[in-house]
């Protein structure tokens, strides 16, 4: 199996930076890193599962319905996962809970059933789907990293700026209000393709 | 074969979602009972936070039993019966043989539900503790309602000003330190801090009645509060 299929969706060929999928979910839970961690986690594993389904069933599949079946899929999977975690892990799916409509939505796990599930073989699809799960989960901590920095001054709920610098306490520091809005999410997610694309010329157009 | 046939594609379809259907009634059939405890055992935690009590339930060995025998052994579930509602109060004893009452209160946020559990000292004016929760509130901006930094804020709070019912304001932009019913609101939650705002007035209001008539039993209310005292294991 080709290596390129796990290592290019990390940074080359990223979901979110390069194909640009999945930035509407990329905007909503990254005020803080906590919850975007958990829904990168939660994305990567649907991804990877719906991937292996959707491969295992490709030359079954009818051309004309395909979408709906892959929505199907990847629906009762989310729904399957999030039944189980209510039974067995009520806290876990208590954070969840706010996700499980998100992750349905994500355009990625549809992007990468169409373009990859549907032509390849159930290895080589489970790896592109963890492998694209990654990829889109570095750009959500590094984006959630700076906005819970700058927006709340804590890293993962633990304060980071020291209480005697903010201006209530005598200090000069204040928490940037516009990082917890989400357009300084796009922002952010701006920076990083820009920043990806001076590395990267082959993705500058002429 | 011809995938592309149509008596193909709508015998696929039709087998597809009978398949899917009958797996996930399956599962929430077999999975429901418990998680309906799970959701009663979350609900009597969340009664027992609002006193402050239970929360080294993380450590116990077995945390539902700990919930169940804490709650058994502290709360007692009340029923307020008016005209045309009955009202839910719990009325919790503290190991100091202080009373507690605790009023559940329900609102609406900005995607959905949010609800919580308000203690009121035995005068009927100051919160002795808060606990919020919220269906989906977004993270990191309204579901911040839920953390004991936002619901810590509430303690010490009257919800009379001068005599008067004013409940707590949720108020954007820094509370006034010295105001007795002023709480912060939260940056980027705005929707959802209005939310806590308006549900705190709303359910808190219907409960004044009996308020006046516990607090001084003496003084007849206008209309007839009846308390009947339910027993903890119905």
């Amino acid at each position: 199996m080709d290596k390129k299929i796990f290592i290019e969706p990390l940074f080359k060929n990223n979901p979110v930076s390069v194909l640009v999928l999945g930035i509407c979910s990329a905007l909503a839970v990254t005020v803080k890193l906590e919850p975007a961690l958990v829904m990168a986690l939660s994305v990567t594993i649907v991804l990877g599962f719906s991937e292996v389904i959707i491969s295992l069933l490709r030359n079954t599949i009818p051309n004309r319905i395909r979408i709906i079946v892959q929505l199907v899929v990847v629906a009762m999977l989310v729904i399957l996962v999030d039944q189980f975690l209510k039974a067995f892990a009520y806290d876990v799916s208590k954070q969840l809970s706010v996700f499980v409509g998100l992750i349905i939505t994500n355009c990625i796990i549809m992007g990468r059933i169409e373009a990859f599930a549907l032509g390849n073989k159930p290895l080589p699809a489970f790896v592109d789907g963890i492998a694209n799960g990654l990829g889109y989960g570095i750009i959500l901590v590094v984006v959630a990293f700076f906005r819970e920095f700058f927006g709340s001054g804590t890293i993962l709920g633990y304060p980071i700026i020291p209480a005697e610098w903010y201006i209530k306490n005598g200090g000069f520091y204040e928490n940037n209000g516009l990082f917890i809005l989400p357009p300084m999410a796009l922002i952010l997610v701006g920076a990083f393709i820009w920043v990806q694309r001076s590395i990267q010329k082959e993705l500058q157009e002429k | 074969m011809d995938t592309n046939n149509n008596t193909y594609t709508v015998i696929y379809a039709t087998i597809m979602v009978v398949i899917v259907a009958a797996l996930l009634a399956l599962a929430s059939y077999l999975l429901k009972d418990r998680q309906q405890r799970n959701v009663e055992l979350e609900t009597k935690q969340q009664i027992l936070k609002s006193v402050k009590l239970g929360g080294d339930s993380e450590n116990a060995p077995d945390k539902a039993t700990y919930i169940e025998s804490l709650y058994a052994k502290h709360i007692v579930e009340e029923k307020i019966e008016k005209e045309d509602e009955t009202l839910k109060l719990y009325i919790c004893t503290m190991d100091s043989g202080e009373k507690m009452y605790i009023i559940p209160v329900h609102g609406t946020g900005l995607w959905g539900p949010v609800w919580g559990y308000v203690a009121l000292k035995s005068d009927f004016n100051t919160i002795y503790g808060t606990t919020y929760d919220h269906k989906s509130e977004t993270p990191g901006l309204g579901a911040e309602i839920a953390t004991p930094e936002f619901s810590k804020q509430f303690e010490g709070k009257q919800i009379f000003t001068n005599g008067v019912f004013k409940s707590i304001l949720v108020v954007k932009g820094g509370a006034d330190p010295a105001s007795t019913n002023q709480v912060d609101a939260i940056s980027g939650g705005t929707i959802t801090s209005k939310a806590v705002e308006e549900m705190l007035f709303k359910s808190i209001e219907h409960y004044l009645e009996y308020f006046k008539v516990a607090a001084d039993p003496t003084a007849k209310a206008d209309s007839t509060v009846v308390l009947t005292p339910n027993s903890v294991n119905q």
